[in-house]
């Protein structure tokens, strides 16, 4: 990508807006990777002195200290999910977070889920 | 198809298995208001964008085209114990954020249709969508306070359902009416779900 940031144009664009495509770096690879409720779950913190990893980066890490869908962690740090599907694809690929994919589709196995929701919804 | 490392040092703890359901419909009817009813956190609000999705977004073209396609979906979710977990997205009713709709229907275990009779013609996109695509939905009638009141079945009708399509009334501001929606709709979506047809 230009690295060579032009100030003119910076201030011609709202700059929260783009800032979150800087550092995704232009890459679109991972995005099909996971879906808004895939979720993710920090397996080995970050010290904070990695190469490589922005404040984005780092902020998925301490929220994932428990599960989040990409949908909560979007909404939570205010950036668009497709940024935050890059974002996780590095994290994944560097072994900071474990990412569960949601069943690509609900099989016959899955007749205890369907009781086990229905029980729960009926709980609630 | 869990998706975790072995090799990322420790066992990743062991995560619940996320189940998305959607509340779609047209602008108003109560979607939102369903969602935070029965969400067991505030309704959240995630963006999707199309230009994500197409191109890489280096340039300042990009960025532009980014502007004119950004989808807002509320959502919220619902924990059943430690195993599952209900993500409800609140998703928009026009067609032209189909780009939207087929990302969020993929692997999707139902949607609710919710209708408002003042405008009944609203929700046929959406009706049409899931019938199509073969998404199991049921159809949830929002009753506003001054709406004619319908019979069910001449609902049914006006929509062109098929006959095993659910179809019933609903308050979105009510966490109990809410709860009885969902409940309708994965009892439907069992009956529905891929193999239940093939055995
Ligand atoms: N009287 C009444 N008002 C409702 C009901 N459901 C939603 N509303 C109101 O209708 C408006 C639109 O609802 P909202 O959930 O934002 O619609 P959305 O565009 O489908 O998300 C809000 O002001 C709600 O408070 C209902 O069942 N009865
Ligand atoms: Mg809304």
């Amino acid at each position: 990508m230009n690295t060579e940031w032009n100030p003119d144009e910076e201030r011609l664009l709202d700059a929260p807006t783009i800032r979150p495509y800087v550092i995704a770096r232009g890459r679109t690879e991972a995005q099909d990777r996971f879906d808004l409720i895939s979720l993710a779950v920090t397996v080995r913190p970050t010290t904070g002195a990695e190469i490589g990893l922005d404040p984005e980066h780092q902020a998925i890490v301490r929220l994932c200290r428990r599960p989040l869908s990409v949908a909560e962690i979007a909404a939570h740090l205010d950036l668009p999910a497709g940024i935050v599907r890059v974002l996780l694809g590095d994290l994944f690929d560097r072994g900071f977070v474990a990412v569960q994919q949601p069943q690509p589709e609900m099989n016959v196995l899955d007749e205890r889920m369907y009781k086990a929701v229905l029980d729960g919804l009926r709980a609630l | 198809m869990a998706f975790a490392r072995s090799d990322s040092g420790k066992n990743p703890p062991k995560m619940p298995t996320a189940i998305k359901l959607l509340i779609a419909g047209g602008f108003g009817v109560g979607k939102t208001t369903m969602v935070g009813a029965v969400s067991e956190i505030r309704p959240l609000r995630t963006e999707e964008t199309l230009t994500d999705r197409s191109v890489g977004v280096d340039d300042l073209s990009g960025v532009e085209a980014k502007a004119t396609t950004t989808v807002a979906m509320d959502f919220g979710r619902i924990s059943i114990g430690q195993d599952f977990v209900l993500y409800l997205f609140g998703t928009p009713g026009q067609e032209r954020f189909w780009f939207v709709w087929d990302e969020l229907a993929r692997g999707a275990l139902g949607a609710v249709v919710l209708a408002d009779t003042r405008r009944l013609a609203d929700c046929f996109p959406s009706v049409d969508y899931f019938e199509r695509r073969g998404t199991p939905f049921v159809v949830a009638v929002n009753c506003f306070e001054g709406a004619p009141v319908f019979d069910l079945d001449e609902v049914k009708l006006a929509l062109n359902l098929g006959p095993d399509v659910p179809i019933m009334l609903c308050d979105a501001r009510r966490r109990e009416s809410g709860k009885e929606v969902l409940i309708e709709l994965v009892k439907h979506a069992y009956g529905k779900r891929p193999t239940a047809a093939a055995h």
